[in-house]
């Protein structure tokens, strides 16, 4: 790691004062990802700010409708969460299957979303159930939120502080793992809800996407079946050592087909 | 250099250390608990397996920072003097390793899993200790020790 200088925030407030005072500061969450790009030397800021210590920030509350999130709750936390369990199981689900019991006992929901990941987990939650990012400014729709890899609507010197999930008709979400990372090869998160149905895609392409075929099929009929002959083009999807596009490809299908069967229950 | 403040293994301690210091390389280095591994250095292997408040994470991705004013408890704390813990037996008694790198990130997280588990079963021991690589792949004997010590009187 390169030198860097070292804060506790002790609000939302405080932490951005100090953000906007350092030469290049980054915010600190759980550090599943930053300690290890630090570790690296792929990144030196100047200074990092913890955000471990705001009180209320990892809060959690599920009502019949809306399940809010705050950004420093742990995945473990949001995994062993009753409450949430009971409205959108499918939420504390994907939540349980992040990466290791001791990752998800660091791990926030905030630092992943603003991270954007091509490969994680929450992207698709967000965007799959249209939840709404709630920053210290503004709210910011999910189909607004994922620009690109690694990419957010995050504007400099804004911070996550929620995230706001309407609680869906019936949801499901199955990962295909990447057995050694335990980031998703392809994950998709399916779900009913008011406004239609909703199919997320993460893993399988630079960034986070919802596949419209697969929505307006099962729009028709919520259903395994419905999505069964529907093919993902190959075209923009990712290729590394452990899938080629294809394969990406055809697993957007199968997988699309386990999260129906899991919705349904 | 700023100050780090915290329980290790029941006792306070405070050090002076550079913001980069990781809790792995507190505790070995500054404190010599050297029982806690470095193993992988990328929060893959779990080697480096300790509690902070109760809860297991991978020492090595984790400042000493991070923890001011929380506890930790390593490998070095569980035994209660030569009384080995019910999960060190449970490892001794089933032959839960071979070279032994893993072991106490293995053990630390064992007992984690058993905190949040009453009684696991065999598929549920395996997806906890995910976070924990046996180069020597000695999972089997690993699964029925903690098999074992969740069986086990525990006090």
């Amino acid at each position: 790691m390169y030198p860097f200088a070292y804060h506790r925030a002790t609000s939302v407030d405080n932490a951005l004062a100090t953000l906007a005072s350092a030469v290049d500061g980054k915010l600190l969450a759980g550090g599943m990802t930053l300690l290890p790009t630090l570790k690296q030397r792929l990144a030196s800021p100047s200074d990092l700010i913890d955000l471990a210590g705001i009180a209320d920030l990892n809060k959690i509350t599920a009502t019949a409708t809306v399940v809010s999130i705050g950004a420093m709750a742990r995945h473990a936390e949001v995994a062993a969460s009753e409450a949430i369990r009971n409205v959108l199981p499918a939420l504390t689900q994907l939540a349980s299957l992040i990466g290791d019991p001791q990752v998800r006992n660091m791990g926030t929901i905030g630092g992943s979303v603003a991270n954007n990941d091509p490969a994680a987990d929450y992207p698709a939650a967000l965007l799959g159930l249209g939840a709404t990012v709630v920053t210290n400014r503004r709210s910011i729709t999910a189909d607004d939120f994922f620009k690109g890899m690694f990419e957010t609507a995050l504007d400099a010197g804004e911070m996550i502080v929620r995230v706001d999930f309407p609680v869906p008709r019936r949801a499901g979400y199955e990962k295909f793992r990447n057995p050694a990372s335990r980031y998703a090869t392809v994950g998709v998160f399916v779900a009913e809800t008011s406004g239609g149905v909703r199919v997320a895609v993460t893993g399988a392409a630079p960034c986070v996407f919802r596949h419209k075929d697969m929505e307006a099929a099962l729009a028709k009929s919520f259903s395994a079946a419905a999505v069964a002959n529907i093919k993902t083009p190959a075209t923009g999807l990712n290729a590394d050592i452990h899938a080629s596009a294809d394969y990406r490809a055809h697993l957007v299908g199968v997988i699309t087909q386990r999260a129906v069967t899991k919705a349904i229950g | 250099m700023p100050n780090v403040s915290l329980t290790v293994n029941g006792k306070a301690v405070s050090r002076d250390v550079d913001t980069r210091t990781l809790l792995v390389q507190f505790l070995r280095e500054n404190l010599g608990l050297t029982g806690t591994h470095i193993g992988c250095d990328t929060t893959q292997c779990g080697a480096c397996t300790v509690h902070v408040d109760g809860k297991a994470l991978k020492s090595c991705t984790v400042l000493a920072l991070q923890v001011e004013g929380k506890t930790v408890r390593t490998i070095e704390g569980l035994a209660d003097g030569e009384k080995l813990h019910p999960m060190q037996e449970a490892f001794r008694e089933h032959h839960g390793l071979q070279c032994g790198f893993c072991t106490p990130g293995m053990i630390m997280s064992a007992v984690d899993l058993l905190n949040r588990h009453k009684s696991p079963s065999e598929e549920t021991i395996r997806h906890e200790l995910e976070g924990n690589l046996c180069r020597c792949t000695g999972y089997a004997n690993i699964v029925k020790a903690v098999q074992a010590a969740a069986s086990a009187p525990r006090g």
